[in-house]
């Protein structure tokens, strides 16, 4: 398929949907309308509330505070994640001893937790940045701790042939493969990220994303719902995107193949 | 001078009544300037040797010299070529080259001049910017090539380097190797099960037993002039006459192997 028509099936799908929500809320076709507009709003009051949240400005404040959230929430948990994955996989005996709790705090839902961070951290952000550390955390530990065990022991034999010391070992074959691997997950902790500072706004919070939807919920305001999911889709999707590009730039030395 | 001494080296993996004893006793001596070719059916320990040299594994038994010193760590004075890729792929051609020298201390203005030139002398000018997987096979075994020639080392460790690449380019990759290696002629161990290549690079061409506990069996000297056309020394008489003698040890050997993995098979 061509670009240009796998665009316009894309922007076919959103079409067709956004058409038969309209038919749906205005005409008797799938029942009565007031009651599909009681339980999905119209997705033309859904669009007024959306450009009203921007023109009032309202909507950056929430924006802001949850991007923010995301951010930190990433950089924390990546951070933790690649250290704690590569100490772990330079000492295998030290993973053998925390090999079951690692797994039983991975296992564990993270929505229980929630509670618990409010209570230590409080109802601002740091909160919702715990949260988010937890979901992003295990990914990209997991990632790190398999990429450096599985470094190719050829690559690492020849590097040890050309004279390679520890220290250069390190920055020539364990970190850049290790971030590789880092990298290759980067699209589902940074969305895991989000998720996290999303779910924390929702259960108990001033404001972001998630507390607009949540405050919206509460009033039985559906357009507000809806106009909240909808700015929370496009900005995952500018996110991903920002993501992409950054991937590109720094994986060039992958196989085309490899990405897709 | 002996560049490389192996006296009675023995190699086994595993410990106890499990352990496998892939070499029993080896003594292979390769003079300074010398190419050697070690030739022996699949998985009779011809690797295993090379790795002995390189520091990379130590023996059970006997011991391993370089230039008269007892193998200890990693030898510095070989470079070692692998069958399998083993560029950084992460890095650009001309930084896996480059950072040969790097890890040396030379500084990296030097080290990417130095660099460039050895890719151009590898016939690789033009593709200091690719990076591994945006190289065909034969390619990558330019760049690795001169990856290990830049650090000028003494000795060369070849492990059937032209395995993995097709007929036309091994015949391509053995000339290379040979107007290179011609210039200061290193000390070369190289290992391969194609005997044809075996003869028309090396010196001295050594039989290895088929494993497990395999040995030396006999030794030839290829007394084929030099400089030498990799391809063209395959039609000469006196190549025939060395093939038929040398196959003759290495068939029974390459029988046994035959065999005898038929009959793991069988149990």
């Amino acid at each position: 398929m061509s670009r240009a028509s796998l665009l316009f099936w894309q922007i076919a799908v959103a079409a067709i949907i956004v058409a038969a929500w309209h038919v749906a809320s205005m005409t008797t076709l799938f029942g009565d309308p007031k009651t599909v507009r009681f339980f999905f709003s119209t997705p033309l009051d859904v669009a007024l509330r959306i450009v009203k949240l921007f023109v009032s400005g309202e909507i950056w404040k929430h924006l802001e505070i949850t991007l923010r959230e995301t951010i930190l929430a990433f950089l924390v948990g990546s951070v933790s994640g690649v250290a704690i994955g590569f100490a772990f996989a330079m000492m295998p005996r030290v993973a053998a001893v925390f090999d079951p709790y690692i797994k039983m705090a991975n296992a564990l839902p993270r929505v229980v937790l929630a509670p618990i961070f409010m209570l230590w951290f409080g109802l601002g952000i740091w909160s919702k940045v715990a949260l988010g550390v937890t979901l992003v955390f295990f990914i990209v530990f997991f990632n790190v701790y398999q990429g450096v065990k599985e470094t190719s022991p050829v690559i690492l034999a020849n590097a040890r042939m050309l004279g390679m010391n520890g220290w250069q070992l390190f920055r020539h074959v364990y970190w850049p493969s290790a971030m590789s691997w880092m990298f290759s997950s980067l699209h589902s902790s940074v969305g895991f990220a989000l998720v996290g500072a999303v779910v924390g706004e929702y259960l108990g919070a001033s404001a972001g994303l998630g507390y607009l939807i949540h405050q919206a919920e509460g009033a039985f305001d559906v357009t507000g719902v809806f106009a909240g999911m909808v700015v929370l889709a496009v900005f995952v999707l500018l996110i991903d995107w920002v993501v992409t590009l950054i991937e590109r730039r720094l994986l060039v030395w992958r196989p085309q193949e490899a990405q897709k | 001078m002996t560049a490389v001494d192996l006296a009675g080296v023995a190699v086994a993996f595993g410990v106890g009544e499990s352990a496998y004893c892939a070499v029993g006793r080896a003594d292979v001596a390769v003079s300074e300037h010398e190419f050697v070719a070690i030739v022996g059916p699949t998985g009779c320990g011809k690797s295993t040797l090379l790795n002995v040299v390189a520091g990379l594994l130590s023996p059970a038994g006997g011991q391993a010299r370089v230039f008269g010193r007892p193998v200890a760590g990693v030898t510095r004075e070989a470079g070692y070529l692998f069958q399998a890729d083993a560029l950084m792929p992460w890095k650009t051609a001309l930084d896996n080259v480059a950072v040969a020298l790097e890890v040396g201390g030379v500084r990296r203005a030097e080290a990417l001049a130095r660099g460039r030139d050895w890719l151009a002398q590898v016939g690789l000018r033009g593709f200091e910017a690719r990076y591994p997987h945006q190289l065909s096979g034969g390619q990558r075994k330019r760049v690795a090539m001169a990856q290990m020639l830049i650090r000028d080392p003494k000795i060369l460790l070849m492990d059937e380097p032209f395995g993995p690449l097709d007929a036309q380019t091994r015949a391509l990759m053995g000339d290379l190797l040979l107007s290179l290696w011609s210039r200061d002629r290193k000390a070369v161990l190289f290992v391969t099960h194609d005997l044809e290549e075996a003869i028309a690079l090396a010196d001295r061409v050594v039989v290895m037993s088929a494993g497990p506990a395999s040995h030396i069996v006999s030794e030839h000297v290829v007394d084929l002039p030099r400089p030498r056309d990799a391809n063209e020394v395959r039609l000469e008489p006196r190549f025939h006459a060395l093939q038929k003698a040398i196959w003759s040890d290495l068939r029974d050997e390459v029988m046994k192997a035959y065999s005898g993995a038929a009959a793991g098979a069988a149990s």
